[in-house]
């Protein structure tokens, strides 16, 4: 509850600040407004057209991040796995920048990015498999490798094309930016019925935890789980990089903080990540827009600031080995 | 006692690879309900294997293992792990996890719908098994701790208890005194009897074979084969133990138990 608190703090914060600050009350105002479907008058245009739907679009994809995270460290049983793992992050980087270097119309490259992102998971999947297994290092290496190679194709690509450089690298970097309704309709689906799934699934993480051979002694299918969880996870995290780029530490942080504050039961550990998640991306967004006003930071360079030291101190104070 | 065997679980002539090796060869046995059994034998001898694939583990490459008379393969995942529970040997119980959690997991993965939505949670009567099973093994007093709070030997138990919350026919435990100090491992062992003793079938691979004379039966394996299997003073003898262990050893007789004794060289 306190969590619901400080998440609807964040938003209401988001929504109010920013080149024009509003004052909460005409925030609530204007977002009721919205909701109701009135006519807008001055700020309130301001806070439902342009700063709400951008506020929706990070906890979107702040919440599909460290729910995807979340998940993944579970199917992997390894902390350090992040929604980006399995390569969709390399992926979709290139097939935005492919896009962007074949002078593509800028609302096709995500999904470029989204076709590009889908194409490295099934190409580590099917690399990693071994008959109808899918043991997890193969997964983590194969992961590594394609997302690697995709990583090097578009740097080569950006050199060929220096002057498209800028456009490549705001998607690279991560930015909320160009969120709007649209953008927010377009993720929205992949986030229930990926993240729905997820969701649905955290008993049998929790019975993965005991190890595979006991898990399947207890009759949990192992793989099918696996696969499933890649599956909706690279769904989810592939919409979310369309539109929002690649935003950093966000999926890889918050289920650690979660788990440290929560518990590791997938029951709440993953639809509080979600939460937090949300919670988290929205405010680095807020600081993102407004710590170097009139310009702007990408989101992903003050999420990788503020989390990667925060990991570090995650791992110091940490009693685990 | 039941003598026509229908309720047993049987290996037949059962051969397993494991990777690369065919580390179980033709093995025959017969492991009945209401009686301890202990799988004994070197290193590499197969017993891992063997007991995987009486779990339904590993798929054997010849031979079969049936349950009541059923050959495994035809049961469901779930109708398996409702009547065999198994503890494996090296996966640790997640530190952070709680107690009364982690024995619920025991209950097992259930029916998933469509094959794609696992169930969510345990129903009452599940957490009522759960509930009996921590009181079997005494760890009802720890149910709201983490487990990475407990002892080694607790730790064991709460496993125990885990494995037991299916209310299984047969428990197969894969070298369950492994890390346990002399006490714990006796109170294993006073643990497994008491199963027994209720009519469950229990197979346990021991290294310590004083800790295995313990068992009713014995089940000697050396190169992924039979030995000897039977009684324990009738497998461990010092012609078995010179043939498995290339082990030159007395073996003595101490208020009903057996006690190998390596000659000193």
């Amino acid at each position: 509850m306190l969590l619901l608190g400080l998440v609807g703090l964040a938003v209401l914060l988001a929504v109010s600040l920013g080149s024009v600050n509003v004052s909460p009350a005409a925030t609530v105002q204007a977002l009721w407004h919205g909701l109701l479907g009135r006519s807008l008058s001055g700020d309130e245009v301001i806070v439902w057209q342009l700063r709400f739907p951008r506020v929706a679009l990070g906890l979107l994809v702040g919440a599909s991040l460290a729910l995807c995270g979340g998940a993944y460290q579970g199917v992997f049983r390894n902390p350090l796995a992040d929604p980006y793992l399995m390569g969709v992050a390399s992926g979709a980087g290139l097939g935005a920048t492919l896009a962007v270097v074949a002078g593509w119309n800028a609302a096709l490259v995500p999904l470029a990015a989204m076709v590009g992102g889908l194409l490295s998971v099934s190409l580590s999947l099917s690399l990693a498999r071994v008959g109808r297994r899918l043991p997890p290092v193969r997964l983590i290496l194969s992961g590594v490798v394609v997302g690697s190679i995709f990583t090097a194709v578009s740097t080569y690509l950006l050199l060929l094309t220096e002057d498209r450089v800028r456009q490549v690298f705001s998607f690279t970097l991560g930015n909320l930016a160009f969120g709007g309704w649209a953008q927010v309709r377009a993720v929205l689906p992949y986030a229930l019925i990926g993240g729905g799934l997820l969701l649905l699934l955290a008993r049998a993480l929790n019975l993965l935890q005991l190890g595979d051979l006991t898990a399947r002694s207890l009759g949990l299918p192992v793989e099918r789980l696996r696969l499933l969880v890649i599956v909706a996870a690279s769904l989810l995290t592939a919409a979310a990089v369309s539109y929002a780029g690649i935003i950093g530490f966000v999926g890889l942080v918050t289920p650690h903080l979660v788990r440290r504050l929560w518990g590791p039961d997938h029951r709440v550990l993953l639809p509080i990540s979600a939460l937090a998640g949300g919670g988290l991306l929205v405010l680095s967004d807020l600081l993102a827009r407004t710590l170097t006003r009139p310009t702007e930071l990408p989101v992903g360079v003050v999420t990788t600031l503020l989390g990667g030291p925060f990991f570090l101190y995650l791992l110091r104070s940490s009693r685990d080995e | 006692m039941t003598t026509d065997g229908a309720s047993d679980l049987v290996a037949r002539e059962l051969s397993v690879r494991a990777g690369r090796v065919t580390a179980v060869r033709g093995v025959s046995a017969r492991f009945r309900r209401g009686e301890l059994t202990s799988i004994i034998g070197p290193n590499g001898a197969g017993k891992s294997t063997l007991l995987r694939a009486l779990m339904g583990l590993d798929a054997p490459v010849g031979g079969t293992v049936t349950l009541d008379g059923h050959p495994l393969h035809a049961w469901s995942r779930r109708e398996r792990a409702n009547r065999l529970a198994y503890l494996a040997q090296g996966e640790p119980l997640p530190p952070g996890a709680r107690v009364r959690d982690v024995v619920a997991l025991g209950r097992g993965a259930g029916e998933w719908r469509w094959g794609l939505l696992p169930p969510l949670g345990e129903g009452p009567e599940e957490a009522r098994a759960a509930e009996r099973a921590m009181a079997r093994m005494g760890v009802q007093g720890f149910a709201e701790h983490r487990v990475g709070e407990l002892s080694g030997g607790e730790q064991q138990r709460v496993s125990l208890a885990r494995a037991l919350a299916a209310e299984p026919a047969f428990l197969l435990l894969d070298e369950p005194s492994n890390h346990l100090d002399l006490g714990y491992a006796a109170e294993l062992m006073a643990h497994l009897r008491a199963e027994v003793t209720g009519g469950m079938g229990v197979v346990a691979v021991l290294h310590d074979l004083t800790l295995a004379s313990q068992a009713d039966r014995l089940l000697l394996l050396n190169g992924g084969q039979v030995l000897a299997q039977g009684a324990p003073e009738e497998v461990l003898t010092p012609a078995n133990l010179l043939a498995a262990y290339n082990l030159r050893a007395e073996v003595l007789r101490h208020s009903g138990r057996l006690i190998v004794v390596p000659a000193s060289p």
